[in-house]
């Protein structure tokens, strides 16, 4: 057994103690994360299990604890999302379809490419004053929801582009080829052909944006969102509140039960991200079962 | 963005002559859509240069950009920009110190060493991080991390840097971890198994050959998730409190430049005044810090991205 001198052999040890280690190490840190995650949601589930019930789903917000809700921010969260959705995927996929299906990428498309890829950098704050300068101010569209819709598409219209390109690219090259072969303009081959296969990919894109937007609260706070709306919305032009608005209002509170108001405040909007993700992977189930 | 896809390459010399107005009209609805992010660009620059300057008006740049008192509210006012700055630069430090290393540890974890089931499993939960509303996170550090920093730092205050540092951290982690994954996965596997085949141990693989062939994808996921971390608002604001100052200590309340934009848009300050025009004037220079690293980490990916067939 005399390959390696010893010391060569208390090396070789050496260095596979080391490497041992390593990967013990690393595999501590991604499953400490993992444990982290588990932490934040059963921290917040205990703060705000006892608050949740019926009567907070259906009451109106108050400075009582006893007797707040979050009927007006739910609701406004809700309308919020059906808004931002009508107004959002249409511009977003319409953008990644010219980008992907029509542009001839000239120096311009360059320009708007980088131009995408930096947007979804910004803070989504910075969208905010955009949103109170433009939207508030400039249109006249007041501290409504419209507003908070219009901005808050501002926010996610470059990642939806973003997202839905990767979902056009994947179409394959037979596809277009085989409906222009037989005549069809590339209008009619992007719409019966590249749309429907990419159907699934967008989906998934755009609700994970619609998800993003849903959680995003600075621009809200920017363009005026009140923490107290004792009514609900009736249109566009109503000024509302929404579920982050609402759950910052109650945690800035010192009082230890508007703090627990807000993890029950939390929960709802964890609950409802989670229905959209759920759908989302649904969605994409069921339509790629059909495609194939 | 610099993989662009090659052109369909099609010519269309079947329909000249032929003038679809449909067909137009959409291509133009499209790149109508399209064009709308440029738009969004512009208005964003020219929003807030045009007005910066009125507040550059007012104030001189010299004052803002180096001066050292930030009391843009009360009686005598002063406009430098300086104590925000740190304020923010504490908790983007911070964070990063956290994120940083355990984010390129995890990514090492799921890509060299996680079978797939694991990392079948550990994927989503790192995006399901990700994809927690940050004002949870500003919750979470005022009920949990500061709580539990008072045992250890018992004249820690209620709002600190420190416990805000520290969910920043936390919440950049997974950008780190799952795009620095993806940049190590890219390496191909020949590369690993010549380094094996000469004897090497995964730790030396691990560091000296996939680590460096991917670096270009790594530190631009760092760069982006310090961007982030600039840009972050709700949990600095909730947690990191609001009092401006130049002090070294993570454990007393500061400001960052967003908590800042936030105070001032909750407060009744009147439109047209200068403290309402200082909103733009920070927002302007947190813009332009956060378009610059996103261009550096653009600019990283693009210049030294190492591709192997």
């Amino acid at each position: 057994m005399a390959f390696l001198s010893e010391n060569a052999q208390k090396h070789l040890a050496n260095r596979h103690r080391k490497s041992r280690l390593f990967a013990l190490l690393c595999a501590i840190v991604t499953w400490s994360s993992v444990f982290l995650l588990g932490v934040l949601l059963v921290r917040i589930t205990l703060d705000g299990i006892g608050w949740l019930n019926w009567n907070f789903l259906t009451s109106f917000p108050s400075r009582f604890p006893a007797q707040a809700g979050i009927k007006s921010a739910l609701a406004g969260t809700l309308w919020l999302i059906v808004m931002i959705a009508f107004i959002s995927i249409p511009v977003g996929v319409s953008a990644a379809l010219y980008l992907e299906e029509f542009s001839k990428r000239g120096r311009l498309d360059t320009l708007i490419e980088v131009n995408i890829a930096n947007l979804s950098g910004v803070p989504s704050i910075v969208y905010g004053i955009l949103g109170l300068a433009i939207f508030v101010r400039f249109f006249g569209l007041e501290r409504s929801l419209i507003s908070g819709a219009l901005t808050m598409s501002l926010l996610i219209v470059p990642v939806i582009i973003i997202a839905s390109r990767e979902a056009i690219k994947t179409v394959p090259m037979s596809i277009r080829y085989a409906a222009l072969s037989l005549g069809a303009t590339r209008w009619q081959t992007t719409w019966s052909h590249v749309l429907p296969s990419a159907f699934p990919g967008i989906m998934t894109g755009v609700i994970l944006a619609l998800s993003r937007a849903i959680g995003e609260t600075a621009p809200l706070i920017l363009i005026g969102a009140a923490s107290y709306v004792a009514f609900l919305p009736k249109g566009p032009m109503d000024s509302f509140t929404a579920l982050p608005i609402q759950i910052y209002g109650w945690a800035s509170r010192p009082q230890a039960e508007f703090s627990e108001l807000a993890a029950a405040g939390i929960l709802v909007l964890l609950a409802v991200l989670l229905l959209m993700n759920a759908t989302a992977i649904f969605i994409r189930n069921k339509t790629e079962k059909r495609l194939k | 963005m610099s993989d662009f896809t090659p052109n369909t390459g099609l010519s269309f010399s079947i329909h000249k002559g032929v003038t679809r107005w449909g067909e137009t009209a959409i291509k133009f609805w499209l790149g109508s859509c399209t064009a709308l992010s440029l738009f969004t660009t512009a208005a964003i620059v020219v929003l807030l240069l045009v007005e910066s300057f009125d507040f550059f008006m007012a104030v001189s740049p010299i004052d803002f950009f180096f001066g050292t008192r930030w009391v843009p509210l009360l009686k005598p006012s002063s406009y430098g920009v300086l104590p925000l700055l740190w304020g923010t630069m504490q908790i983007t430090i911070g964070a990063a110190l956290i994120a940083i290393p355990l984010g390129l540890a995890s990514a090492i974890y799921l890509s060299e060493y996680a079978s797939n089931q694991v990392r079948a499993w550990i994927k989503p939960i790192l995006e399901l991080l990700a994809g927690i509303p940050t004002v949870v996170y500003g919750y979470f550090a005022l009920t949990f991390v500061t709580p539990m920093l008072r045992h250890v730092v018992p004249d820690i205050q209620v709002f600190n840097a420190l416990s805000a540092a520290i969910v920043v951290g936390i919440m950049i982690l997974p950008t780190i971890a799952t795009l620095s994954d993806n940049a190590l996965r890219a390496v191909p596997d020949s590369l690993r198994q010549a380094a094996y085949a000469i004897g090497a141990t995964s730790y030396e693989v691990t560091t000296s050959i996939v680590v460096p062939a991917g670096l270009s994808g790594v530190m631009a996921s760092f760069l982006l998730a310090i961007s982030r971390a600039i840009g972050e608002t709700m949990a600095v604001t909730l947690a990191a409190g609001q009092t401006p100052n130049l002090s070294l200590g993570m454990l007393g309340s500061i400001e960052t430049m967003t908590a800042y934009i936030v105070q001032i848009s909750i407060g009744d300050t009147p439109s047209g005044s200068i403290a309402y025009q200082t909103l733009f004037a920070v927002a302007a220079l947190l813009f332009f810090i956060t378009l610059m690293i996103n261009v550096i980490s653009q600019w990283i990916l693009g210049r030294f991205r190492e591709v192997y067939d």
